[in-house]
């Protein structure tokens, strides 16, 4: 190989590292683990150390403004039986897409207490058309209108 | 009605595929003929989708809620203009969109070409053909827009019916920009598809000299062009609805329409330098392979759900037919690379580590790192799932720390490149270039440092952001004093003139000049300052130098909604200078809806103050929650994009010729400005 080859090669080399370096920094800094509420329960005290984006339906009717805090419960998408309650604490306002019903997804740990500390939230329902459509719901509902 | 739009697609499904036989066949047999019809066929197909989607907006005009789709994505007191734009509100339409849009490219392409590259042109045609095939075919049977709405006891069909209402579109959605910024996105995407079309046909036809490059090269700039000018447009639409302050999430549907970009920009400038020293053939080709996978793999990670993302498309099963296509795309455009190798030779060697090729190979290097990284992050779940069984997801600290150093070395480059000689640059051209340019950004982080700049990146990109302006436009002044030393023109005239006489250069100048401004706008995310509040009618807040007042609440309504807004008087300094009017609406439609936000914003070159109204927290309605952000310098982020936009379409414009007479004029001022390189 010749030297201009390898002078280029090493810096190229150098950059990668570096990159790599950083993103694992990143990756530490910001890895969580995406579970649902059947799942998050299901590995019991493990979850109480580990950053989790926690996946649930909003029950409907238990939201609850306090100030800045607001305490609400999700169920699992699944295995309705399985709630957890979830106090967010972050400092974004909530997303217009979070409410009753709606897919909740929130990024926090859970704590000892049972009960969910969220800093960050999103919510969607769009999947909401879909669901209904695969029960055959939205068409009986919308037929009687 | 929907029949028209269904049998024009089923037809359309035939014609691709009698179009991309009789190409095929054309050139088996050398008939002329044959490969004209191939090429009639396409533009045959182009007309066919375009009566379907045709169709399908005439449905949405209509309010005919016996079709599936119009009743989940459209309601009587929809305006117009959501009506049409609800034809990519979803799953189905958006697909058929995409198609239609590939229908047009396609008939451009043959018609424009149809006396030219005759050995080449079947193969485009067939390739193109062949993705408008893989989309038909997912119209026609996987996602179809004009499914009828089927009462359905489980899988039996009890009979059709109309609900008397749409359950409308996506209050989200029902924005200005919705009109405009998705098909910007897709024009995008499905330009990406032309580049690749070539580049499979000069492998294929062993033609791999610099015509599919010079061919593609504007199509390619145009669609990378508008593609990135749906990017920004989601940005700003992001920025202007959602109220959460910001523009950029790293949110995987922003993130896959990123990776086609950040190839697509890897590829403007490698491409020069296989045009100016036939190197880097190989790589080309790859990354146009890359581009046009991205493209349709950004519309299978936007469409199929594998992704858990604001941009919410349910789970469907579109996913796996993508999947395919793109592992059968991919293994054939690659088996034919591989199988081409011997033709794609260097015909020169790499310059010096200090030399204009050598700063495109790191731009390539590092734009493709960041693809990468990009594509890791947006991927991770679904692979740490498959891998370990956990879905690990990463967010905006993991791209920022890959992707902020990464964009500013990139500024870097994009100061340092254009004045760097190819093979090797001189240390004299290095001094005499780059002078002033350093002191410019050495004084600017100087004047930064002492103003109280301690953020490390913020700081990094303005210093470079000085740089790099500053040597754009030293580049300006010394084209336009050389040329009006030759020519007699005044300066201004001159700077005019130079940039039309070799629009590439000069638009790529300018169109770096718009990245320097939009680092200038990204920079200001270092210095926010947000805030809640509670606040009735006389109340005030302070928040640095500004002060909020609610003055009132009222009740508004419009065509498709009713609502709550706020009057919020705004002082700077306890001087009066905007009055804001944050809101809430609840849209109509038989569906559930919800509420979404007006956001108030205040925008000034200096910051923006952007404040959202949460809603009332009393019952009276004379008390409400807010929330207000300051952020510094975003209007440089829209500004840059408008002028990162005229420098694309400048460099796309053909050089202008001088008249004869003219020529004789300017001959002494092209003698000046020999010993600049051009780009």
């Amino acid at each position: 190989m010749k030297a201009k080859q390898l002078k280029f090669l090493v810096g190229s080399v150098i950059i990668v590292l570096v990159l790599i370096y950083l993103g694992y920094a990143g990756f530490k800094s910001s890895m969580a683990y995406n579970q649902t509420v059947a799942e998050m329960l299901a590995s019991k005290e493990v979850a109480y150390n580990r950053h989790i984006e926690l996946e649930g339906d909003v029950v409907p009717g238990t939201i609850k403004r306090e100030g800045r805090i607001v305490t609400f419960s999700v169920n699992d998408k699944t295995d309705k039986q399985k709630v957890v309650m979830i106090r967010y604490e972050g400092k974004d306002p909530l997303p217009d897409t979070f409410r009753d019903n709606a897919t909740a997804m929130a990024k926090g740990k859970l704590d000892p207490s049972g009960v969910f500390i969220a800093t960050s939230m999103t919510a969607k329902c769009a999947s909401k058309y879909e669901k209904e459509k695969e029960a055959g719901i939205v068409i009986d509902k919308a037929g009687l209108e | 009605m929907g029949q028209v739009g269904q049998f024009a697609l089923a037809l359309a499904f035939i014609v691709t595929i009698y179009s991309i036989a009789s190409s095929l066949l054309g050139i088996r047999l050398r008939n002329d003929k044959l490969i004209a019809s191939g090429r009639n066929a396409a533009v045959c197909v182009f007309g066919l989708v375009t009566m379907s989607i045709g169709t399908l907006a005439y449905l949405f005009l209509k309010s005919d809620f016996s079709y599936a789709y119009i009743a989940e994505h459209s309601n009587r007191d929809l305006p117009t203009y959501f009506k049409i734009s609800s034809i990519w509100g979803g799953q189905e339409g958006s697909l058929l969109f995409w198609g239609w849009l590939l229908t047009i490219y396609t008939a451009l392409v043959v018609i424009q070409n149809r006396k030219k590259h005759t050995a080449m042109m079947p193969y485009v045609t067939s390739v193109l053909m062949g993705t408008s095939l893989f989309f038909t075919s997912m119209h026609l049977f996987v996602a179809n827009p004009f499914k009828l709405n089927a009462a359905a006891v489980g899988t039996k069909v009890m009979g059709l019916f109309s609900p008397a209402d749409g359950q409308g579109l996506n209050p989200l959605l029902q924005d200005p920009m919705m009109v405009i910024h998705p098909p910007m996105l897709y024009l995008g995407f499905v330009g990406l598809v032309v580049p690749f079309a070539f580049a499979m046909a000069a492998l294929i036809t062993r033609q791999l000299g610099d015509t599919w490059i010079r061919t593609t090269r504007r199509w390619t700039m145009a669609a990378w062009g508008i593609l990135g000018t749906g990017i920004l447009l989601g940005g700003y639409w992001a920025y202007h609805t959602l109220g959460w302050g910001g523009y950029w999430a790293w949110d995987p549907v922003e993130n896959a329409s990123l990776m086609p970009w950040l190839i697509g920009t890897a590829f403007l400038h490698s491409v020069m330098v296989q045009e100016k020293k036939g190197m880097l053939k190989v790589w080309n080709i790859v990354l146009v392979i890359m581009a046009y996978i991205m493209a349709v793999f950004g519309t299978f990670l936007t469409r199929s759900g594998v992704v858990n993302s604001v941009h919410a498309f349910a789970k469907s099963p579109i996913g796996g037919y993508f999947l395919a296509f793109i592992v059968l795309a991919l293994s054939a455009s690659f088996y034919l690379l591989i199988d081409r190798l011997p033709f794609l030779k260097n015909e020169d060697q790499m310059g010096s580590v200090v030399s204009r090729e050598s700063s495109f190979l790191f731009n390539n290097l590092i734009l493709l790192v960041a693809c990468f990284s990009v594509l890791l992050g947006t991927m991770l779940p679904s692979l740490s799932d498959w891998i370990t069984g956990n879905k690990i997801t990463v967010s905006k600290p993991f791209f920022d720390a890959v992707d902020v150093p990464i964009a500013i070395f990139l500024l870097f480059l994009t100061g340092v490149g254009p004045l760097l000689a190819w093979r090797k640059a001189s240390t004299n051209s290095l001094k005499r270039n780059f002078m002033i340019p350093i002191a410019v950004a050495s004084a600017t982080g100087a004047a930064l440092l002492i103003g109280g700049v301690r953020h490390f990146y913020a700081w990094s990109a303005l210093v470079m952001a000085a740089f790099v302006g500053t040597s754009i436009i030293r580049e300006f002044y010394k084209g336009a004093r050389a040329r009006s030393t030759g020519t007699g023109e005044n300066f201004f005239e001159a700077i005019v003139n130079l940039t039309l006489r070799n629009t590439r250069r000069y638009g790529g100048y300018i169109a770096h000049l718009g990245f320097v401004l939009l680092f200038i706008g990204w920079s200001g995310q270092a210095f926010t300052a947000d805030s809640e509040f509670e606040a009735g009618i006389g109340d005030t807040f302070q928040i640095r130098n500004f002060t909020l007042r609610v003055d009132g609440f009222k009740p508004v309504s419009g065509q498709n909604y009713t609502g709550d807004q706020v009057v919020v008087g705004l002082y700077k300094d306890g001087a009066k200078v905007a009055n804001m009017f944050p809101g809430r609406r609840n849209y109509k439609g038989s569906g559930e809806q919800q509420a979404t936000s007006e956001i108030a914003i205040h925008e000034t070159l200096r910051e923006d103050v952007y404040l959202v109204f949460q809603g009332g927290v009393d019952d009276a309605g004379q008390k409400g929650a807010f929330h207000v952000y300051i952020n510094p310098l975003v209007a440089w982020v829209w500004i840059g994009g408008v002028v990162l936009g005229l420098g694309t379409i400048i460099a796309l414009l053909p050089n202008r010729k001088a008249t004869p007479a003219r020529r004789k004029r300017e001959h002494g001022a092209e003698a000046i400005q020999e010993g600049t390189t051009v780009a």
